[in-house]
């Protein structure tokens, strides 16, 4: 059985050389070519029970697709995925597969997962790059009537495209000047291009999404204000957008940033082409940013290539417990981050101006399993180091976006501050309203989020059906 | 989000009236918008000085002083601006209690002003206290005069009304009469000057902050603040606070952070407009 697929390696990405793409936001990974494509897709089992299949959360047919694939029927392959999963090139180059689809492949057993990512990203960027899907035209309006999707992350993105498609008028409510939510303000160009969000959110307004964007609900409307505006039910998917802080002494001095203010005046604002875009960024020679999740390796690249000419982590857990992707710590690590682990930092010393200048922290050794399963870091007695810094990233997490859930009225909340849903129909406290994505389960993943949005628009589709 | 009027206060400080009727019919004293006037422009936080929920317009006053506000007060009758998102914050409280003083250095005038006129609706006394560079920079002299009881000028180089600090006048007032509450808006040495005032003598204050800001809605945490002890958010939590409690120090040395790179932008745009 392993004749096939075993015995030939799995394909590498190509990239960008480290020594080039330290100082550029090009994209790093550069998708694979035909030939690789049809090797790698030629190297799938087709696996009659594919455990791949259970790894992904919203259930592509994996092997049906790669077969689609290495029959040389892109155009029929990405089809198969879009049954699915309505952002192929986003997912194909954000998602953790190590840990979903790629981990579970019978081939990982003794050699080398397919590379279930790269080929869907070769479907996705080949449709756009052939323009498939321009195809799809604006549904017949208020057909069934209006649905309110609040927030236009994936999550949002998802839930309007599937309930466009079965036939609902949506309009998409986002509170920043552009859509996208993470995908716009959060994860770099480098790693997902601007233009490929703009293509996905182009393709919505082509369905008849229409988006409403400066809107704030919670404060410009109220989730009252859009059932009064005729919206029979509304999707909240308004994210974990609250940067946590270390709550350690100088950390407001100046150059010291959540990761959220980082990215979002690069990103979002484009700081990266000052004075040409006016919003500035100040970046200092010594970055250090404290995480080792995917923001925190998206800030400390991201601090490379604005030319930072040393960027460390700082981390107290070891590296088994980084919860970055792999790839994206490899592709770090190859642009020179250094990474500091079992460091945990005590607090940050400023000069007279205010800027942050030393970074004090704390060495750190593993001891017991805490409650998430790790093992929980433990101070080291006397074992105090500084590092001198100029700008200091704070990359430790979000928690729920606070003004839609102060400002409405009769929503549940669990104890994390996240709103509470029934977990079979996602909907709230509120009758008609439903929530997903990372405001219901916190900080997550694009897919789980999409995967969100797909069960609330098919319950919105149930719950409205059985209202008539 | 077009404006429908324009008028210049004093040099380089413009008033607009602009058509934004969702954010008018939710606007209270105390709230604030984002603007971005074009594409490459940056988020721009403005006070709401007014708003009239029929005709569904806000008035916005904006102080010509980095590349993007200067460009915005460039912007004619008729323009609209590309985005505008609010009201944002959180409104300021309003209450019956007495006499309230309101403080306002310069430019603090604007976002003062929605705060006096609720509070004399409330049945409040008010004794507006208003302070500017010379008497040409003080502006909405007559709105304040008709929300006001009372109203005292200063100004630092004497050109009208006391000669000095607006300090100097909250100090003769408090003297005077007895005082529930200070309410003061301004550059931030003015405000910290105006809190040591009021601990004086022992007057509860109010002030509004104008931290750097982004998102305004809480995401970015570019505009903490440090109030009694702990970080606050001015977008969402302020932007009004006990001004007793406020770390004005921090918030200085935190407001100057951006200065040298605005000075480049404004440099090359000036290079630009040379070039022209
Ligand atoms: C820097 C960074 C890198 C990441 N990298 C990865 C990765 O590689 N792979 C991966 O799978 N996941 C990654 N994640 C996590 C992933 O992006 C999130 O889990 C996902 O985006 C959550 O989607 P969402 O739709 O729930 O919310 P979001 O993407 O957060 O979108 C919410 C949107 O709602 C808007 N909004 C909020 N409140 C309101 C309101 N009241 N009214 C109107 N609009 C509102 C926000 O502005 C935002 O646009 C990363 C996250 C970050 C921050
Ligand atoms: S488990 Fe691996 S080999 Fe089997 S179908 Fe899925 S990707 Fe192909
Ligand atoms: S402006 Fe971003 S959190 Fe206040």
């Amino acid at each position: 059985m392993q004749a096939r697929g075993g015995g030939k390696m799995r394909q590498q990405m190509p990239k960008q050389d480290p020594e080039i793409r330290w100082r550029n936001f090009d994209e790093v990974a550069l998708g694979f070519t035909v030939e690789q494509a049809q090797a790698e897709a030629d190297r799938c089992l087709k696996c009659k029970k594919p455990m791949c299949v259970q790894g992904c959360p919203v259930e592509i047919e994996i092997p049906n697709f790669i077969a689609l694939l290495a029959a040389g029927q892109p155009e029929a392959a990405l089809a198969k995925i879009k049954e699915k999963n309505s952002l192929p090139a986003i997912c194909g180059r954000v998602c953790p597969q190590e840990n979903q689809c790629e981990k579970l492949c019978v081939l990982g057993k003794k050699g080398e997962p397919i590379a279930i990512g790269a080929l869907e990203r070769y479907c996705a960027d080949w449709g756009r790059k052939e323009e498939t899907e321009a195809k799809s035209t604006p549904q017949e309006t208020a057909a069934k009537g209006k649905v309110a999707v609040v927030g236009s992350g994936p999550a949002g993105l998802t839930a309007a495209a599937d309930l466009s498609l079965m036939g609902y008028k949506v309009t998409l409510f986002e509170s920043l000047h552009a859509p996208g939510g993470v995908l716009r303000y959060g994860i770099p160009e480098f790693r997902l291009p601007k233009a490929i969000v703009d293509y996905e959110v182009g393709n919505l307004v082509k369905m008849g999404v229409e988006i409403k964007k400066s809107c704030l609900i919670g404060q410009t409307l109220t989730i009252d204000d859009l059932f009064s505006q005729d919206y029979q039910a509304v999707f909240i998917g308004t994210g974990a957008g609250l940067p946590h802080f270390l709550g350690i002494p100088g950390e407001n001095l100046n150059s010291v940033y959540s990761a959220n203010e980082f990215l979002t005046r690069v990103n979002l604002m484009k700081a990266y082409l000052f004075p040409e875009y006016d919003t500035p960024i100040r970046i200092g020679k010594r970055v250090a940013v404290i995480g080792a999740g995917n923001v925190a390796m998206d800030s400390a690249r991201t601090a490379l290539r604005l030319g930072a000419e040393k960027v460390i982590i700082v981390y107290r857990r070891s590296r088994e417990e980084m919860p970055a992707r792999l790839e994206e710590i490899e592709n770090a690590e190859e642009e020179g981050v250094v990474f500091h682990l079992l460091t945990n930092p005590l607090q940050l010393l400023g000069d007279e101006s205010g800027n942050v200048k030393t970074m004090v922290c704390q060495q750190m050794s593993l001891g017991e399993p805490d409650a998430s399963g790790r093992r929980r870091p433990v101070p080291i007695l006397d074992s105090e180091v500084s590092f001198p810094v100029d700008t200091v990233v704070v990359a430790i997490g979000q928690g729920p976006n606070p003004i839609l859930l102060k400002g409405t009225a009769g929503l549940n909340l669990n104890k994390w501050g996240y709103i509470e849903v029934d977990p079979e129909t996602l909907m709230t406290s509120i009758p008609g309203v439903f929530a997903g994505g990372d405001i219901v389960t916190g900080a997550a993943t694009v897919i789980a989020a999409m995967g969100a949005g797909k069960k609330a628009a098919r319950a919105i589709g149930n719950y409205l059906a059985s209202k008539k | 989000m077009e404006i429908i009027d324009k008028k210049e206060l004093a040099p380089g400080i413009v008033q607009f009236l602009v058509d934004a009727p969702l954010i008018a019919k939710k606007a209270e004293p105390g709230h604030f918008i984002i603007l971005r006037h074009k594409e490459n422009g940056e988020r721009i936080p403005l006070t709401i000085a007014d708003f009239d929920r029929e005709q569904g317009t806000i008035t916005l006053v904006c102080q010509g002083i980095g590349k993007s506000t200067k460009e915005i007060n460039q912007m004619k009758k008729g323009d609209a601006f590309l985005d505008l998102l609010g009201p944002l914050g959180t409104p300021y409280p309003i209450n019956k209690l007495g006499t309230v003083i309101c403080v306002a250095g310069g430019l603090g005038v604007a976002p003062l002003y929605p705060k006096a006129k609720a509070l004399h609706q409330a049945g409040n006394r008010v004794l507006s206290l208003i302070g500017a560079q010379r008497k040409e920079m003080l502006i909405m002299t007559e709105e304040m005069a008709a929300v006001s009881d009372e109203v005292r000028y200063s100004t630092d180089d004497g050109s009208f009304g006391h000669h000095g600090f607006v300090t100097a006048l909250l100090q003769q007032a408090l003297s005077e009469e007895k005082v529930s509450e200070i309410v003061a808006v301004g550059p931030v040495p003015m405000m910290a000057a105006t809190v040591k005032v009021a601990k004086e003598f022992n007057v509860p204050i109010v002030v509004s902050l104008n931290a750097l800001m982004i998102d305004g809605t809480g995401m970015c945490g570019g505009c903490r603040v440090t109030v009694g002890g702990k970080t606050k958010f001015c977008c969402v939590d302020g932007p009004a606070f006990d001004g007793a409690l406020v770390n004005f120090e921090e918030l200085l040395l935190r407001q100057r952070y951006y200065h040298e790179q605005e000075k480049e932008a404004c440099h090359r745009c000036r290079l630009e407009e040379a070039g022209k």
